[in-house]
């Protein structure tokens, strides 16, 4: 019942562990790490903003609002995550250390906020939705393709919650430090990478059962 | 811009208690209730099943959480901090989530297994994400006695 943490190693990209006289800044050699938010303040706010008015969607039952934040927020979901997957993945793997620590400060942060606004608008409108329409009722023919949907959406979450969004959370705080290791923040992106691209591939399966259902 | 500074010391090379796989168990099951009372809602439901899940996802909880405290040196303030924001996110989810739920007049009975659901989820998701965090960075100084 253990794991072990591996020890982190000086890479290229390591700074010297101890600075001499009177230097205060980046050794030679050592990436540079821009100034960044890992929370950033105006993506929160946006976030409130999208909520509030996602209460408001649901609180009125308004079709064209729900509809509006299922199909937007499961569009930009399923597309983000098919891109950063796909598209993103495989460029940063083939960057330099400097580079993918420029990109991640940038990147990372916005991710932080964004996807999991879009998964609870997409979720929590999506509900609401299939309840207007009678989706959720005992006798709805499609059943199956709901509980299909469902089953797609819960390992998506184990996957995003268990594994995506703790290497994201961890490269940041990796990249505050002072002196970060580069090779352990190579080893949290593959992790980030690799399950946004699993999620992104199960997507798809989304996809399928959507446009089936809406079509149905 | 970062600077250089003397290395601080780590969890690096501990073994540490597996505490992201037992949140991830956690994590599984509580989403596997969900899924169960959200494909027979308005149908006959066992809710045996969803109830044993979520008990198992408690206990799994529980141990995960005697093991990260028994975690002799540790980054706690880094730990702290995550598990704190996490927990503001996760209850803006849940109170949003509980409102749909009520708006719709989920019957109680599911309405108490969600509302536990949401109550894990507010645990067992925080303490993944403070854990991921803390393990990677410089433990506590720990408290020195005078006489030391």
């Amino acid at each position: 019942m253990s794991e072990t943490i591996i020890e982190p190693t000086a890479g290229v990209e390591a700074p010297p562990a101890v600075p001499t006289g009177e230097h205060t800044g980046p050794p030679p050699g050592a990436p540079v790490v821009p100034q960044f938010e890992i929370v950033p303040r105006v993506g929160v706010a946006i976030a409130v903003v999208i909520l509030a008015l996602l209460v408001g969607a649901i609180a009125s039952n308004s079709l064209w609002a729900l509809d509006f934040f299922h199909v937007a927020g499961g569009g930009l979901w399923t597309g983000i995550d098919l891109f950063v997957g796909l598209a993103i993945g495989p460029i940063l793997g083939m960057m330099s250390v400097q580079a993918r620590i420029e990109f991640s400060t940038r990147f990372m942060p916005k991710m932080l906020v964004i996807m999991p606004t879009l998964v609870i608008v997409t979720l929590a409108a999506g509900y609401q939705l299939a309840r207007h329409l009678g989706n959720l009722a005992p006798d709805y023919p499609h059943h199956g393709w709901l509980v299909a949907s469902y089953i797609v959406v819960g390992v998506m979450a184990v996957i995003a919650l268990g594994l995506l969004e703790p290497a994201n959370l961890a490269v940041l705080f990796e990249l505050k430090k002072e002196r970060p290791d580069g090779e352990r923040i190579g080893r949290l992106m593959r992790v980030f990478v690799l399950t946004a691209g699993i999620t992104g591939v199960m997507q798809i399966a989304t996809l399928v059962i959507m446009s089936r259902l809406a079509t149905a | 811009m970062t600077t250089a500074a003397l290395p601080q010391a780590t969890t690096a090379g501990r073994e540490l208690p597996p505490i992201a796989g037992l949140g991830i168990a956690a994590l599984a099951s509580v989403i596997a209730s969900g899924i169960y009372l959200a494909a027979t809602a308005g149908r006959h439901q066992v809710l045996g099943i969803p109830i044993a899940l979520l008990v198992a996802a408690g206990i799994i909880v529980a141990v995960a959480v005697v093991l990260l405290v028994r975690i002799p040196e540790f980054a706690w303030r880094k730990f702290k901090m995550v598990f704190g924001w996490a927990i503001v996110e996760y209850a803006v989810f849940a109170g949003m989530l509980t409102y749909v739920f009520v708006l719709d007049h989920v019957p109680t009975s599911s309405l108490v297994l969600l509302i536990v659901s949401l109550a894990l989820f507010a645990v067992d998701i925080p303490m993944m994400f403070g854990f991921s965090v803390a393990r990677f960075q410089p433990v506590d100084t720990p408290r020195r006695e005078p006489n030391e």
